[in-house]
């Protein structure tokens, strides 16, 4: 701390700067905009999963334990300036891949796919750690380079972000894979590489989705084969999206009203504290609730955004700005999953379904936002 | 960091300032499609989607009706409905069935039997319906069940009503049975009216009645969780319980005939000439019907498939066998009615008949021969050089035109399933089946009940009711009334009898005097039936199964048993005033006098004598 004494700090350039009197939060190196969202956010998630969760208070109480150790993470992780991450980056990037690779060979199997580490005292899932870890790692590979980056560099920063993605999907848990791999490449989309490359890029993807699809695990197979037919399947593998539709369909305009969805109460809508926890939002709130939840998000993450770009070096600002931006990608996945725009792949709607690993890690995220956004030295103009 | 990379800090801040923008625009434009997405789904399909959900919460849960009942002529219950407990998995709530039929064997027997049927029954129903495990659960099975219920989720004990045929093989070929609805099945019927009834009538009344026996269903809307669960009633109609019915059938006789025909295979049908009403329909041997209604092991139903006497098989309505002897009256009213012949008209029968201008001989089964024969003494001891000529006079087309009067040759219309109509030939018949034009000698043939002309036991017995009431013809019907749910009786839908136009009454008499004499005579073919009660006026009946050689002897102990002739027995009586027609079909029974008579004469005691002389209906 006593390093950036400079910043926001009540003593040092205040008097060069005597509008911006630090308050609270400043000092703890918070944003209050994007505080208050969250928290709103989080107390919406609540008042839903309190109906989701058939008004077990019990559910509510471990949400809440969840949420509060997930905002002192992020509390804590945003007093790390940003240059001291830098500097860590590679440390926790290997030691992360170290992990993963300890999973794969001891790992805990657990629902069919193996994803956890016993520590003993507590269970840990490394793919978690690499959401961050990765991002991390190409900001860091890419900032110590010139912007846009060269090629070369490029296909350093994809092997960065192919060999943990990799391990991921073999353990096999595809969504979160595919959430790593967006993280990495998010960093490289706002660092400026063109949109030919971009472009290039996604006919590639393209191309490789035959090979793709031959070593798919059956039941990821049987997910693409159901989204695209989800009538096909309707007591098995569409059984999901038809009564996810279903919930969402018939809350209308206005909703069923808090508590009285019929579809998530009768326990037709499967998942419905978790992953599909949109739906039951849907269904209660109507397009109303929904549109709001929306903005709601839409405004974090422009503020994010935002936050993103007053960053002071290059390595915060694109980490910042990938991070904002994989909370969006959950956002659009979790909604497009649930409404059937998208593939069931298993990922959460950030900040509101049920369950604690997402959510430290998004608000750990969250905590790097602010502190890239908090620790700037001001320089003068 | 590369000396010749300038890195220009300004620049990457605006591009990344640039970039910022961009994504925070695909953002928007992104959560828009979302948001139109659920514009779509949650305005423009709105109603689509409340009818669907409305559909997942309310089930219409039918509400299965009681099968009606069958009783005999006398109030004997023969098909009954019997409480039962089963019990049903869930597949939904089943992890391993494997281990779940592990644990359940500690408390109750489950046999290989029972899994084999689960399996055949899971594939074609519903994961959140309870599939039937193990059937007639006893009270003790039920308790250990229940004080272990927590440990099992995915069990439910389940009372239902099972059908249950009290008399098992005795009514077997006359009741049907009921079994588990198949495929075709289902195609063929009202899926709401049987949607919560898991049986149907599969062959005899069972099957002929079984709309008037299913009732009618019920309904209760329900409010239902995804497991089925239900969760409180909205509305509900109830269902209306199947019509009984009472049947003509009496199971004296019924008893009395399987019994007297002891080991033998066979048929017996009685009707009664009056009304048509069948007394006694049996087809021996039987099965138990129970095995069936419970899904019959595919062991159990091989071996009843593939057994010789095929138990299988309804002798009285599908076995067709050729007369013999037994349609001599028939002719014989035949020659008199067209004034072929008058009744004291002799024919010399000196063992064998020729046609002229033809060697090969028509044998009589009396090698002597019968010296000169008029009608009565003809049918008597039943005299085939008498017939061969008559059937010679009379000629193929009037044969086969009178014959069909009496109802040969086709179905008889009897309420039940699967009869055949038999064959009476005649030359369109012959040239449109065979091919080729009718030869005299089959006429002759034809005359003493054999060659191509067949019956079945049903068909005899209608015929020989049809000659005892003078040419009356009722369609012989086995269900006498239908009692609704709420006591009304109501009569079934029956055809109009009939009446065979009588040249001469005289004519009928002097047949029914011969068949008279048949039993009375003292050298009738079934004088061992006499008896001092009542009078029985009866022909007795051969049919080749096997042909001898122009000059060699029947001789039964050379031959095997099953290709031994079938003994036949048409009778009715009392003479006077008849109240019971039989036809009784002994198959490989030898000679119809001495085996297949006691069996008509078993019958008709249990009708006609009084009832304290009988053992009391069970």
């Amino acid at each position: 701390m006593s390093l950036y004494s400079g910043t926001y700090s009540p003593s040092g350039l205040s008097e060069s700067n005597p509008v911006k009197h630090p308050g609270l939060l400043a000092r703890l190196h918070l944003d209050l905009t994007l505080l208050s969202s969250l928290i709103l956010l989080c107390l919406f998630g609540l008042i839903v999963l309190y109906s989701a969760a058939d008004q077990h208070w019990a559910a509510i109480y471990r949400q809440l334990l969840r949420l509060g150790a997930a905002y002192i993470v992020m509390l804590v992780i945003a007093q790390i300036p940003p240059a001291i991450m830098r500097r860590w980056t590679p440390a926790i990037y290997s030691i992360g891949l170290l992990l993963l690779i300890a999973v794969l060979v001891f790992g805990h199997v657990g629902k069919g796919a193996q994803r956890w580490l016993d520590l003993g005292v507590f269970r840990f899932q490394p793919s978690e750690m690499m959401k961050l870890a990765v991002p991390m790692m190409v900001a860091w590979f890419i900032s110590e380079r010139t912007l846009p980056p060269r090629f070369r560099h490029l296909l350093g920063a994809m092997l960065i972000i192919a060999i943990p993605a990799f391990l991921i999907a073999r353990q096999p848990d595809l969504g979160t894979s595919l959430l790593v791999a967006s993280a990495g490449l998010l960093v490289l989309f706002l660092a400026g590489i063109s949109w030919r490359l971009i472009m290039g890029a996604i006919g590639m993807a393209a191309a490789m989705a035959y090979p793709l699809w031959y070593f798919m695990h059956d039941y990821q197979r049987q997910r693409v084969l159901t989204f695209l037919n989800p009538e096909s399947d309707p007591l098995g593998h569409g059984y999901h999206i038809i009564q996810s539709k279903i919930a969402i369909g018939s809350g209308g305009l206005y909703g069923k009203g808090w508590l009285f969805g019929t579809q998530s109460h009768l326990e037709f809508l499967p998942e419905r504290s978790t992953d599909f926890i949109y739906a039951v939002i849907s269904e209660e709130f109507g397009l109303l609730g929904v549109s709001l939840l929306l903005s709601l998000y839409a405004f974090i993450i422009i503020r994010g955004l935002y936050l993103a770009t007053q960053g002071q070096s290059t390595y915060g600002r694109l980490l910042a700005g990938a991070l904002i931006m994989t909370f969006f990608v959950y956002v659009l996945v979790n909604t497009g999953m649930v409404s059937g725009l998208l593939p069931v792949v298993g990922v959460p709607l950030p900040l509101i379904s049920y369950g604690g690993t997402s959510l430290v890690t998004l608000m750990a995220g969250f905590g790097i936002l602010m502190s890239v956004y908090t620790h700037r030295k001001l320089l003068p103009t | 960091m590369s000396q010749l990379d300038f890195k220009d800090f300004r620049q990457e801040k605006r591009l990344f300032g640039l970039r910022a923008i961009q994504s925070g625009l695909l953002v928007i434009v992104l959560l828009l499609v979302v948001a139109g997405r659920m514009f779509y789904l949650q305005i423009l399909m709105h109603d689509h989607y409340q009818t669907r959900s409305r559909d997942n919460r309310v089930k219409v849960l039918p509400l299965a009706p009681t099968r009606g009942l069958i009783y005999d002529a006398n109030g004997v219950l023969l098909a009954d409905n019997q409480p039962t407990y089963t019990l049903e998995l869930f597949p939904e709530k089943l992890h391993n069935f494997d281990d779940t039929v592990a644990r359940l064997r500690e408390l109750i027997d489950i046999r290989e039997t029972d899994i084999e049927r689960y399996n055949k029954l899971r594939k074609r129903r519903r994961r959140f319906e309870g599939i039937p495990l193990r059937l007639h659960l006893s009270d003790e099975e039920i308790a250990r069940i229940a004080i272990n219920s927590h440990e099992f989720p995915e069990v439910r004990v389940k009372a239902a009503l099972l059908r249950k045929y009290p008399l098992g093989e005795l009514t077997a070929h006359v009741l049907g049975y009921v079994g588990r609805i198949n495929e075709k099945e289902l195609s063929k019927i009202d899926p709401s009216e049987y949607a919560g009834t898991s049986f149907i009538g599969k062959n005899g009344i069972e099957k002929s009645y079984e709309e008037i026996l299913h009732g009618r269903v019920g309904l209760q809307q329900i409010e239902v969780n995804v497991g089925g669960r239900k969760l409180r009633v909205l509305d509900q109609s109830p269902a209306t319980r199947g019509a009984n019915l009472r049947l003509n059938l009496d199971i004296r006789l019924q008893r009395a005939a399987y019994d007297a025909l002891g080991d033998y295979n066979g048929a017996a049908v009685a009707i009664n000439p009056q009304t048509g009403g069948i007394l006694a329909l049996v087809s021996k041997p039987g099965m138990d019907p129970n095995l069936f209604v419970e899904g019959i092991s595919s062991k159990a139903y091989t071996a009843l498939k593939d057994s010789p006497d095929k138990p299988l098989f309804n002798r009285a309505l599908r076995g067709t066998y050729p007369p013999g002897s037994t349609v001599k009256p028939f002719f014989g009213l035949a020659g008199l009615e067209t004034h072929t012949r008058l009744a004291s008209e002799t024919t010399f029968c000196p063992g064998f008949y020729r046609l002229p201008w033809h060697s090969h001989k028509y044998r009589d089964w009396k090698k002597a021969g019968h010296g000169y024969t008029d009608l009565n003494k003809a049918i008597e001891q039943s005299c085939d050089v008498y017939f061969y000529t008559l059937a010679h006079s009379l000629g193929i087309d009037v044969m086969h035109d009178f014959m069909a009067q009496f109802g040969f040759g086709k179905k008889t219309g009897v309420d039940l399933p699967g009869e055949q109509h038999a064959i009476l030939p005649s030359r369109e018949w012959k040239k449109k089946r065979l091919k080729t034009v009718w030869y005299p000698g089959e006429t002759l043939i034809m005359g003493i009940g054999q060659g191509y002309f067949t019956v079945t036991a049903l068909q005899l017995a209608s015929a020989t009711a049809t000659l005892a009431a003078r040419g009356k013809h009722h369609v012989p019907r086995l269900v006498a009334d239908i009692i609704t749910p709420e006591g009304k009786t109501i009569a079934p839908p029956t055809p109009r009898a009939t009446q065979i136009e009588r040249k001469q009454d005289e004519n009928w008499d002097t047949v029914i005097q011969a068949m008279s004499n048949v039993v009375e005579g003292s050298r009738g073919t079934a004088r061992r039936i006499r008896n001092e009660h009542y009078r029985i006026a009866g022909k007795t009946g051969t049919a080749q199964v096997f042909t001898v050689a122009q000059d060699a002897k029947y001789d039964a102990d050379k031959i095997s048993k099953k290709n031994r002739d079938h003994a036949l027995f048409m009778a009715f009586a009392p003479v006077e005033n008849p109240q019971i027609a039989v036809a009784v079909i002994v198959e490989n029974g030898g000679h119809g006098g001495s085996v297949a008579a006691p069996v008509a004469k078993a019958m008709m005691d249990a009708y006609l004598l009084d009832n304290t002389k009988q053992e009391p209906a069970r």
